[in-house]
């Protein structure tokens, strides 16, 4: 604990509002960028029937998606994005000073790390994959969790870390927990998007006409380009989530006796990591791939927020860390 | 499934999605018992079957995390049963409080692994064979494959196809001259470590059988400057396998010299949080070897084979109880066990079955530093010793101990006794701060708090912080299959990063002469999950033909 640790905290607490604001400005870019796009899945068409001087096009092929051009919404809600994940990171490290270690050892820093982690996977993947259709879905996600780990009843002032928490595994196990629940939520995100494509199609399967009309899923990649994404996201979510798996075993070891117990925390963590293995066989069998998994991987996200939050809260165990006031 | 290599390699289960649509059991509607028993083993052996028992096992476990487990919670159990009475036997046979040893999780699991074992070992014998063979053929029509793509270059074609063999080489290919063609496969790897993955996931369930045959694990509590001798009789309570015989512990004693703990001062924020745990002991051999050590937590020590965790700790006030002529009839520092209240409030139990007229048999509340409640009832304050005090219940009758009823030492039951000093009788609670004695009612003899604090130390200092002795709640754990355990988890996270990272695909060049120069095909074909085979194949046809150039 540093000898300054209230001011660490405060101006912590006072860069993670500025974040929380900065992404709600960032979720509403995002949220007016999806609405532009289901006008221009309209003029984009319009545009390219004028081309071809109004004669009916041959439809364009099922993998491209209409092109997205006035995208600046979406250039905008990156930018804030950015520049709220800087104030979140700012938050991160003041809150990590006073402290004097690592800042997510309550259920509080918890939250500040990991959706901060959440913004840096979802910038990191917008290099290698322009996912901006997803932006409101992680902005929106970030700010509602931040804020819900800033109320009071949820917020812990900084005190000397307990005995069970001073291990060098509190720095791996929970970070890469953290990493992992990141990659799960982008795959969530996607998996959703695919569900609601495979509908889209299903539909201009039954009436091509439908085709024609304005929606903003037109300008998104097909659902099978999109099961990929999510299935590839989800298989590094998955490889850190049994990462964390084993590391919490080999910290349990050291620190209860036994390296696995079925304590509350660890009973979800293992559904969770059954689930997402139901869900990464489920993307290879017939019958199974498609809407299914992606039902799996929705699913198993949705565990993920249970054991983040409700378990932190609600169960006896073990992992109660969470630091709540009483 | 008489489908040839090149067609479903690695061999995979009927229904992966990669796999060729099996005709077997749909051409012959009279299955003999044979054909019943292959028909079943195939379902069990399914991927289908696999998902079905993965979202089975997730949701048999989900009750293991709503109702208190025996394993984990005992007391838990115990709660919910007076909470409950009327549910208790149903959810009982249930089996919702073994969950996770009950008869239906274990027959979920089970299956799953005989399951999982059917698909490796076939998978392993096929991979292993695969290992030692060359790629396939190439296949007349590489046009026909979705990632083609065709150039003219001008080298010779001999020239070409050795200059493609060479970069195939280079990529990690395993490669073959098929006349005017190269035939490559790479990522062998994925498949070794998706069955390294699975094979491992088989030997951390066998370790964990075998460990529950052959570990212990044993609770002792050791108040300071006392010595605890490394026996079955001396645990408080001792779980062991099955195959751990009475002669497994080694005999050694181990003394706590002293428990160290730190606390936050008063006024800082988490004022009053205990840390720094650090019990410090000697180990003695019986061949006269010494050594000394500390347990703290996360930092179990190492005994002889055996880890020694600090699961507790806690106030062990000495008290001396003399009987009415001035003798000593009972001197012993007693733990007394703290509540979940972090300022340690704790209660004891002090059972002085001989030397006085009747039996005696007190209950006790320590409060390290008292402070009263407006009721006028005590509390503590904190959780060092700056103002301990002792409170005493007593009563006179008969202890239940001589029946030979097994009686835990934490616990008195009073009914039957007389109350002579407490709330239901004339005297009130008997109250002692350290060094005080008062005089048990009715002339009984007399109680004294001693007080520990080592002589000659500075008052000034230390107050009355070491007036009291401590305990140490210990556990002794001993399971040789740990590191096995441990050695397949990384396994199973290797095994897990080369199965799903590593692309397996296969590439073809095909050279024919072309004119002057040559006309070259490059085709790719992914074996499971590659989504970046469409690129694999345009980098290869580029770095070839501008080698070519």
């Amino acid at each position: 604990m540093h000898e300054n640790a209230v001011a660490f905290d405060t101006w912590s607490v006072i860069s993670l509002w500025t974040a929380i604001a900065v992404y709600a400005l960032a979720f509403i870019c995002y949220s007016m960028d999806l609405a532009k796009r289901s006008d221009s899945s309209i003029k984009q068409r319009d545009r390219e029937l004028a081309v071809v001087g109004g004669a009916p096009v041959a439809a364009a092929p099922a993998d491209e998606p209409v092109a997205h051009t006035n995208n600046v919404m979406a250039r905008i809600g990156t930018t804030l994005t950015g520049i709220a994940f800087l104030l979140h990171l700012v938050a991160v490290i003041l809150r990590g000073i006073g402290d004097g270690h690592v800042p997510w050892s309550s259920m509080y820093e918890f939250a500040m790390t990991s959706t901060m982690l959440f913004t840096a996977v979802y910038l990191g993947a917008l290099f290698w994959k322009d996912l901006r259709f997803v932006g409101a879905f992680m902005t929106g996600l970030v700010t509602l969790l931040l804020g819900a780990a800033s109320m009071p009843n949820i917020y812990a002032p900084i005190t000397p870390l307990s005995d069970p928490l001073k291990s060098n595994w509190l720095v791996i196990h929970v970070f890469v927990a953290s990493l992992a629940t990141a990659f799960l939520a982008l795959s969530f995100a996607l998996s959703v998007l695919q569900l609601l494509q495979t509908r889209r199609e299903r539909l201009v399967g039954e009436a091509p006409e439908r085709d024609e009309k304005k929606n903003l899923l037109r300008t998104i990649p097909s659902s099978e380009n999109l099961e990929s994404l999510a299935y590839r996201v989800a298989i590094i979510g998955f490889i850190f989530w049994t990462f964390t798996l084993i590391a919490g075993a080999i910290w349990a070891q050291d620190a209860w006796g036994r390296y696995w117990g079925f304590d509350t925390k660890e009973v979800w963590t293992f559904i969770i990591w059954v689930l997402y293995a139901g869900y990464i066989h489920a993307r290879a069998t017939r019958g199974w791939r498609g809407t299914r998994s992606a039902w799996l991987s929705i699913v198993g996200f949705a565990a993920v927020l249970f054991n983040y939050m409700i378990v932190n809260v609600f169960f006896d165990g073990l992992h109660s860390y969470a630091g709540l006031p009483d | 499934m008489s489908t040839s290599r090149s067609e479903n390699d690695p061999k995979r289960p009927a229904d992966h999605y990669d796999a060729a649509p099996s005709a077997a059991g749909v051409n012959d509607p009279k299955l003999g018992v044979v054909g019943w028993l292959r028909w079943g083993w195939r379902q069990l052996t399914s991927m289908r079957t696999a998902i079905v028992l993965l979202l089975l096992l997730a949701v048999a476990a989900i009750p293991g995390s709503i109702f208190p487990q025996r394993s984990a919670d005992p007391n838990g159990v115990v709660q919910w049963r007076s909470d409950n009475p009327d549910w208790f036997d149903l959810v009982d046979k249930l089996q919702l409080f073994d969950v996770y040893s009950s008869a239906w999780f274990s027959a979920i699991y089970l299956l799953l692994f005989v399951s999982l074992i059917g698909c490796i070992l076939p998978r392993t014998k096929h991979h292993l064979k695969a290992l030692r063979q060359k790629p396939p053929r190439t296949p007349a029509r590489l046009n026909r494959l979705a990632d083609f793509r065709e150039e003219t270059v001008a080298a010779e074609p001999e020239a070409a196809l050795e200059a493609a063999e060479k970069r195939l080489k280079r990529l990690g290919y395993r490669t073959e001259r098929y006349g005017s063609s190269v035939s490559a496969e790479r990522g062998y790897l994925r498949e070794t470590g998706n069955l390294v993955f699975h094979a491992a996931l088989v030997g951390v369930l066998i370790c964990v059988g075998i460990g529950g045959q052959v570990k212990y694990t044993g609770q002792s509590v050791i108040v300071e400057g006392e010595t605890f001798v490394n026996s079955l009789i001396n645990y408080s309570s001792m779980n062991k396998g099955r195959l751990v015989g009475d002669d497994a512990l080694t005999p050694y004693s181990m003394t706590l010299d002293s428990f160290d703990v730190s606390y936050v001062p008063f006024g800082q924020s988490g004022s009053g949080q205990a840390g720094d745990f650090s019990a410090n002991v000697t180990i003695r051999d019986t061949d006269g070897g010494e050594e000394s050590g500390s347990v703290r937590v996360n930092h179990p020590l190492g005994v002889h084979g055996d880890d020694i965790y600090l699961l507790g700790n806690g106030y062990a006030p000495t008290i001396t109880v003399k009987n009415a002529d001035g003798e000593v009839v009972f001197k012993r520092s007693v733990p007394f066990l703290p509540s979940s209240d972090k300022n340690l409030t704790s209660t004891g139990v002090v059972k002085v079955p001989d030397g006085l007229d009747e039996q005696l048999g007190l209950i006790g509340f320590f409060y390290p530093t008292a402070a009263e409640l407006e009721s006028g009832a005590l509390t503590s304050g904190y959780a060092d010793l700056y103002n301990p005090v002792l409170t005493f219940r007593a009563y006179v009758g008969d202890l239940g101990i001589d029946d030979g009823v097994p009686r835990s030492v934490y616990e008195l039951d009073p009914s039957g006794m007389t109350e002579i000093a407490g709330p239901d009788s004339e005297v009130t609670s008997l109250q002692l701060t350290p060094g005080e004695t008062v005089e048990l009612p009715g002339g009984r003899g007399s109680i004294t708090f001693e007080d520990e604090t080592p002589e000659g130390a500075d008052l000034s200092k230390i107050g009355l912080t070491e007036s009291v002795k401590r305990f140490v709640s210990l556990q002794v754990h001993h399971d040789g299959t740990k590191l096995w355990v441990l050695a397949f988890a990384i396994l199973i996270v290797g095994g897990l990063i080369t199965a799903l990272l590593v692309p397996r695909r296969r590439m073809w060049v095909k050279v024919t002469a072309d004119g002057e120069g040559s006309r070259v095909e490059y085709a790719g074909l992914a074996r499971g999950e590659d989504p970046a085979i469409r690129r694999a194949v345009d980098d290869f046809a580029d770095a070839h033909t501008s080698e070519l150039r």
